[in-house]
């Protein structure tokens, strides 16, 4: 029972990582129509940046709030380069030309920092273990992402819902003709909103760097659960996308831990754990089938 | 033109003394991984191969070698491509650098069998070292289970009674706790297979830490091992249980991406940079000194790779015509390697001693390796029996 909550704690960590991914990328498929692959770049933008401005200052907040705007800048520099001229071309063009992007970075950054993957440690402040559940220490840095998650989130909300800009983002994901007939400006509320994206996943790799291995490609793992939320939540949906990130983080640890156990009743151990080792990573696969099938949209479709 | 000119001077002091060497530098094809995440890898074993040369002035054994290198990717059909390109455009008849089992097993086979001599400076399949042993090939590492087995019997010296395992679901990973459960004889708290390329290993150290094993060996290669390990220790499990794992996560440039988390682990290795011989001290001053970083397990293997081609090209004096002289020169493994004694088994696969080795901090502020001691003495791989040879 213990470990079933603290694996529940862990499934929250990491669907609110996924959310963080998936809320930049469902505005600009939504709002954009441009299938972004480059989405991942960006977090390891954030990675890296974070990196190295915490191993020459030795201070967590300046590396976070770095990265942040660097991924911010360069996903508007992408946008204003590349993105802008794919937006009425096929979308086998798009990801043509946002794959050829990820390569771009993933030698950019062997060339800048070298193939030596680079160090990143927890603040100090955030180090220890929590007992949240008594018995079951948990780190409190991932605690803190969580914390972090529902801020964003929080943070999303009043943007989307409370604020004129918030408005026209809604409006120009519904129909985008309609809004630039009425004056607004698309082609800036498109920056905008590209760079709010990559500043979405700057924060998610940046806050990645301390758990994880900074290194080129370290966006590619993550890209491809963030399409599966995307479009389990419905393609430009922020609320579809953070219902999404959770179920789908919590079937992902989930999976990985119950299954194995659960094929354990009727197997020997050994054929157990790799036969549920298989089925956990595709369970979420499983989930996204299942999903389409009833709602072939997404869970929360803003196009019907 | 260093080259150059020692090749002339050779040349001259060979019309001189009436030795009969050949002129034309022999050709050594490496195909090794540059490039990808792992690229470091091949960087390295190229690196310590490179290393052995310029001491010899471009030499190695006293005879003018010509290094031929290539990245391939870690991609098998790539490797293959390079080597066939090695052969026939470059008549080459010395090939090694391989990393990666899979590339071996795409070209090794089929190289040996066109007679030309391999000299696996890293990747160790089953396959090759037993029933597909073959007499142009040489492994100069280890065979890939060599490693594990070494922390297993180390486990079981220990007294480890109840051992959590965990390694990626793919061959490799299915060798490695095969290799340590070969010699661990205590109790198995758990077997856990992670997807290839996991990154967040939670879900694995809530079960890990529920099971209450009172020791972990995992085999995480790459960026995994880093991920996995920086977890463990925010965890606080490494202040609960001790983690132990082969040298492959270990390597001095992987020991600077994970910095203090992995202070105190465990690790099988069949060298270290603190092993007191004299080829080692020489290595690894001679290393430091021309690449400005430390030594790997990987720039100690292609460097011993190097250092076997010299000794074998010497006793045959820089003449590839009789293969036959030119392999059982190579058996006689006649080099100081830099882990201290090493020879061949009849599978041509070494027998050597395996060590563990601790990570530590120094004085200075640096994480690296200090050996703790030696788990196996002429260790020899568990396939030779079936190697028909």
């Amino acid at each position: 029972m213990l470990l079933f909550l603290e694996q529940l704690l862990n499934g929250l960590q990491l669907g609110v990582m996924l959310f963080l991914m998936s809320a930049g990328l469902t505005l600009v498929f939504g709002i954009m129509r441009v299938i972004n692959l480059a989405h991942g770049s960006l977090y390891m933008v954030g990675a890296y940046v974070a990196a190295t401005v915490f191993l020459h200052s030795g201070s967590f907040i300046l590396g976070l709030l770095a990265a942040i705007t660097a991924a911010g800048l360069v996903g508007m520099l992408v946008e204003l380069l590349v993105l802008r001229r794919l937006y009425g071309r096929d979308h086998l063009d798009q990801v043509l030309a946002t794959f050829g992007l990820i390569l771009f970075f993933n030698e950019l950054t062997v060339i800048i920092w070298g193939r030596q993957p680079l160090f990143m440690d927890v603040p100090d402040l955030l180090s220890g273990t929590i007992e949240v559940i008594p018995g079951a220490p948990y780190p409190s840095y991932r605690l803190a992402i969580i914390l972090a998650g529902i801020l964003v989130a929080a943070f999303l909300y009043l943007l989307f819902n409370h604020t004129r800009l918030g408005m026209q983002i809604r409006a120009g994901a519904s129909n985008r003709e309609m809004i630039a007939a009425l004056g607004v400006n698309i082609k800036l509320l498109n920056t905008l909103v590209f760079g709010l994206g990559a500043l979405l996943a700057g924060l998610a790799g940046a806050m990645a760097g301390p758990i994880l291995a900074v290194e080129s490609g370290m966006g590619e793992s993550i890209l491809i659960l963030t399409f599966v939320v995307i479009v389990i939540g419905g393609i430009g949906s922020i609320r579809g996308a953070l219902i999404a990130a959770l179920m789908v983080g919590m079937v992902e640890t989930l999976g990985g831990f119950m299954l194995p156990a659960l094929l354990r009743l009727f197997l020997p151990a050994a054929t157990a754990d790799g036969a549920g080792a298989s089925l956990a990573s595709m369970s979420v696969y499983m989930l996204m089938a299942v999903v389409l099938v009833l709602r072939p949209h997404g869970l929360f479709p803003v196009h019907d | 033109m260093r080259g150059f000119i020692v090749t002339a001077a050779l040349a001259a002091l060979c019309s001189i003394s009436g030795n009969i060497v050949a002129s034309a530098p022999v050709k050594i094809g490496m195909v090794t991984t540059l490039s990808t995440k792992a690229g470091y890898l091949g960087e390295d074993i190229r690196d310590g191969f490179r290393l052995a040369m310029d001491l010899e002035g471009g030499m190695l054994g006293g005879v003018p070698v010509e290094l031929l290198v290539d990245d391939d990717g870690r991609d098998p059909g790539k490797g293959k491509q390079i080597a066939e390109r090695f052969m026939q455009r470059d008549g080459v008849k010395i090939m090694t650098g391989i990393v990666f089992s899979n590339v071996a097993m795409a070209v090794v086979p089929k190289v040996v069998r066109d007679g030309v001599i391999y000299i696996s400076p890293n990747a160790g399949p089953s396959a090759l070292a037993g029933k597909g042993c073959h007499e142009n090939y040489f492994n100069v590492a280890w065979q890939n289970d060599n490693l594990h087995e070494a922390v297993g019997q180390y486990a079981t010296d220990s007294g480890f009674q109840n051992i959590y395992l965990l390694a990626p679901n793919y061959p490799a990973g299915k060798d490695a706790l095969q290799g340590f459960k070969r010699y661990y004889k205590g109790n198995v708290a758990g077997e856990v297979y992670t997807k290839l390329g996991q990154s967040d290993y939670a879900g694995e150290l809530a079960a890990l830490r529920a099971a209450k094993p009172d020791a972990v060996f995992f085999f995480l290669p790459g960026g995994m091992g880093i991920n996995f390990i920086k977890q463990y220790a925010q965890a606080g499990l490494n202040k609960e249980i001790p983690l132990m794992g082969p040298a492959f996560s270990f390597d001095q440039r992987l020991l600077k991406a994970v910095g203090d988390a992995a202070v105190g682990v465990v690790n099988g290795s069949q060298w270290n940079h603190d092993l007191e011989n004299d080829a080692n001290l020489l290595f690894v001053e001679a290393f430091e000194k021309t690449y400005g970083r430390m030594p790997t397990l990987y720039a100690s293997q292609g460097y011993d790779a190097a250092r076997l081609i010299g000794s074998a090209l010497k006793q045959v004096g820089g003449d590839l015509s009789d293969m036959s002289a030119f392999r059982a020169a190579l058996r006689k493994a006649d080099f100081a390697s830099v882990r201290g004694a090493f020879k061949f088994g009849s599978n041509q696969h070494p027998v050597q001693d395996i060590y563990v080795r601790e990570v530590v901090r120094t004085e200075a502020g640096d994480i690296t390796n200090e050996t703790r001691k030696k788990v196996f003495a002429n260790h020899r791989d568990a396939y030779a029996a079936e190697c028909a040879m």
